[in-house]
């Protein structure tokens, strides 16, 4: 019986990374994994509920749930803070022992980051790719904190082959994206986006891998910004490289 | 109650950090960062983890007992002989220092480092009064040379170096300064030492309240704690009523805690135990001991169990150290001497969210706090209670977001958790942004979101993923 994968592919990277999740499909098909996408999901209510706008939040969560509720085996996303929300944060969405919570809970249980997916439910390191350069790895928060993924996706990146994983000063610090913090206080954001894009430049590595959108979208433009040769990339970017996806 | 403070703007205040700030201040974090690691290391952080929930329990069983406790301590701190006094408000314990400052013909106070008395406006109260309050921590004692509050609760001048430290000195006390550092310490040892002798009044805060001894306890490095509260015929005590711990059992995990978090100490060079005045003619100390018990908000924090948790802060600052946002910007921009996570979750519930409700939203959430906090506080939860309080009001205050942000959020929500609506507004924002594009970025966005693109630029909307994978599904490349 093969390993059932639902995408949760989140709205960021729905609107703004599409070759993020067409890889994502290409690799968990290639290790076995018989990939579904339901089409009725939106956003997972994050914006709203950082922002104070739980009733919101709550609006979304509810439709989040109608979808995958639907749904069996892995619920697997290529965004850890967003897998952080439906784990941890669903649940107190809705009163304590109401149904909804229960469904909040059983769904979150099955619910995972990619790289947590591959590492831990899958059990492979190597998904062999190949990807000859020098790269440096910046932890996003909610990835890392929230659902205290540190060795996950490192384990992933040491099996890449040719790949040189320099470390990065400073590897744990926010990069200053923050979701509705980037907007609220620009100055700080910029200030804190701004060390990030120094530490990876001074790392000397051709691109950033993180596991996240969010950031992805803050050190990118940053980079950009900088005139810097350094590319931002998805994790699943470089398990996808060359590699070979189907 | 007190007067309504005015509104902190937080945005405003991070445009006017000065450009040496940043630096200054990270140089001192990363080393009380550094320094408390290798402490950590040195425990093993299973051991570390185990005092941690040990230090969480005593204070979540403090607070959630606190009646009990600060009546117990109300009674040891008696029977030792001394005064205790409860302030509901800061204008409340103000008034009860001054009545006590008047009684004793008190022209000098003398002071020993107290976020408590900060958070009351103790020195203007006084110095209104016509009382001369002098600050006798060496940070502290520097900032007020300068006119200026505290830059971080453990070390109050940590972002002024040793030249602008010489140059104060100079300016304020027309003394020769060296920026050397033993040099400034003694110039300040000189003056001090003069003014404890003077002073006819001590003040101090407490970090701990011991309720089945009474005792104050005060940490502190420099020994002008000692000064204070031996030297001068009368010493007062204002203590939070949170800080009451039960026992000296769960005192000796959180002063274990608490060095090795403020500074990356086994223990502060003093720690100091006070019981009561002076027992009998033959013993030296103050004729008189007076404790203030002081609520200012506290109690109505214990009302909401999201924020209950609040209460539990040792006051180590190890959270404003590993805070990338407080490194950015400093304790200034806070607008409250208590800066950092915890001083944003304690400013926004003793102020109120009219005055404060910016403070929980100067964090990113990345969540470095809760994972530092010695006592296991939940701070981005709380950060985030706060932010529901400022838009949308709980049991305990009306919401303040301006009505035009929420009706915005609730238009939001519902095209977002439409599915042919979001679907259909993620093709629109990608027809529309093409005249603007630029190889894959926009680098202008109109408000609000201009904001964003003041630093950077935004990624261009590339709506594929979907197209993509219905013409594989119709290409039959898979079972649906």
């Amino acid at each position: 019986m093969a390993i059932t994968a639902q995408l949760f592919i989140t709205c960021l990277a729905d609107q703004f990374f599409p070759n993020v999740l067409k890889g994502m499909v290409s690799l968990l098909e290639r290790l076995g994994v018989q990939v579904a996408f339901p089409a009725e999901q939106t956003c997972c209510g994050q914006p709203f509920f950082n922002s104070g706008y739980r009733t919101q939040a709550r609006e979304l969560a509810a439709q989040w749930l109608a979808v995958f509720g639907r749904t069996e085996g892995y619920i697997v996303s290529p965004s850890g803070s967003c897998v952080d929300m439906v784990r941890h944060h669903y649940p107190s969405l809705f009163p304590s022992g109401s149904p909804e919570q229960r469904q909040a809970q059983a769904v979150a249980a099955r619910t995972f980051e990619v790289t947590q997916f591959l590492v831990n439910e899958l059990k492979v390191t190597d998904v062999g790719a190949r990807f000859p350069h020098k790269v440096t790895y910046h932890a996003s928060c909610h990835l890392l904190r929230g659902l205290s993924a540190r060795e996950e996706p490192k384990a992933l990146l040491h099996s890449v082959k040719g790949l040189t994983l320099i470390p990065l000063s400073n590897e744990e610090t926010c990069c200053g994206f923050g979701g509705v913090f980037s907007v609220i206080y620009p100055e700080v954001s910029q200030a804190m986006m701004e060390a990030k894009v120094r530490a990876i430049e001074a790392s000397g590595a051709e691109a950033v891998v993180a596991c996240d959108a969010g950031c992805l979208m803050n050190i990118a433009g940053g980079l950009r910004k900088a005139h810097s040769p350094v590319r931002a990339l998805h994790l699943l970017e470089v398990l996808t490289a060359e590699g070979g996806a189907a | 109650m007190n007067p309504a403070p005015a509104a902190i703007d937080f945005r405003a205040n991070s445009q006017q950090v000065p450009p040496s700030m940043p630096g200054a201040v990270q140089k001192a974090t990363a080393k009380f960062l550094g320094n408390r690691a290798a402490l950590v290391d040195l425990l093993g952080n299973d051991l570390w983890q185990q005092l941690r929930q040990a230090g969480h329990e005593a204070r979540l069983h403090a607070i959630t007992h606190l009646d009990a406790y600060l009546i117990q301590a109300e009674q040891a701190v008696a029977k030792a002989g001394g005064h205790v006094h409860w302030a509901r408000d800061a204008a409340e314990a103000q008034r009860i220092i001054l009545d006590l400052a008047r009684r004793h013909h008190v022209k000098l106070a003398v002071k020993s480092k107290s976020m408590a008395t900060e958070e009351i406006g103790l020195n203007h109260a006084l110095e209104a009064a016509g009382i001369r309050v002098l600050e006798t921590d060496l940070g502290e004692y520097i900032v007020q040379l300068k006119g200026v509050g505290p830059a971080h609760i453990v070390v109050p001048a940590f972002h002024l170096s040793k030249e602008e430290i010489a140059a104060l000195f100079r300016e304020k006390l027309g003394v020769e300064a060296p920026a050397e550092a033993q040099a400034l310490t003694q110039i300040a040892r000189q003056k001090l030492r003069e003014e404890f002798l003077a002073a006819e009044l001590g003040i101090s805060g407490g970090n701990f309240l011991v309720a089945e001894t009474g005792t104050i306890v005060t940490v502190t490095n420099e020994g002008n704690g000692r000064m204070c509260t031996t030297v001068p015929p009368v010493h007062v005590a204002v203590v939070g009523i949170d800080k009451v711990v039960p026992d000296w059992e769960s005192l000796t995990v959180l002063l274990k805690l608490l060095a090795r978090s403020a500074t990356g100490q086994k223990l502060s060079c003093y720690t100091q135990f006070i019981s009561g005045p002076p027992r009998s003619e033959g013993e030296t100390g103050p004729r008189e001991m007076h404790l203030i018990l002081l609520d200012n908000g506290r109690s109505r924090i214990l009302q909401t169990p999201e924020c209950r948790e609040t209460l539990l802060c040792i006051r180590c600052g190890a959270c404003l150290n590993i805070c990338p946002v407080y490194n950015s910007v400093g304790g200034y921009t806070y607008g409250y001497p208590i800066s950092g996570p915890t001083g944003a979750i304690f400013a926004a519930q003793i102020l109120g969210t009219q005055a404060a409700g910016s403070l929980p939203f100067a964090s990113t959430l990345c969540g470095a706090c809760n994972d530092i906090c010695p006592v296991k506080i939940p701070l981005t939860d709380i950060l985030l209670h706060l932010r529901q309080r400022v838009v949308e009001g709980d049991t305990l205050e009306r919401a303040v977001a301006p009505a035009v942000l929420r009706a915005g959020a609730r238009a939001g929500a519902l095209a977002l958790r439409t599915p042919w609506l979001y679907r259909l507004g993620g093709r629109v924002l990608a027809w529309l942004q093409i005249p603007f594009q630029r190889d894959g970025w926009l680098p202008r966005l109109p408000p609000p979101l201009n904001r964003w693109t003041l630093a950077r630029p935004f990624p261009a909307f590339q709506p594929g993923f979907r197209t993509w994978w219905r013409s594989r599904v119709r290409a039959g490349s898979r079972p649906q």
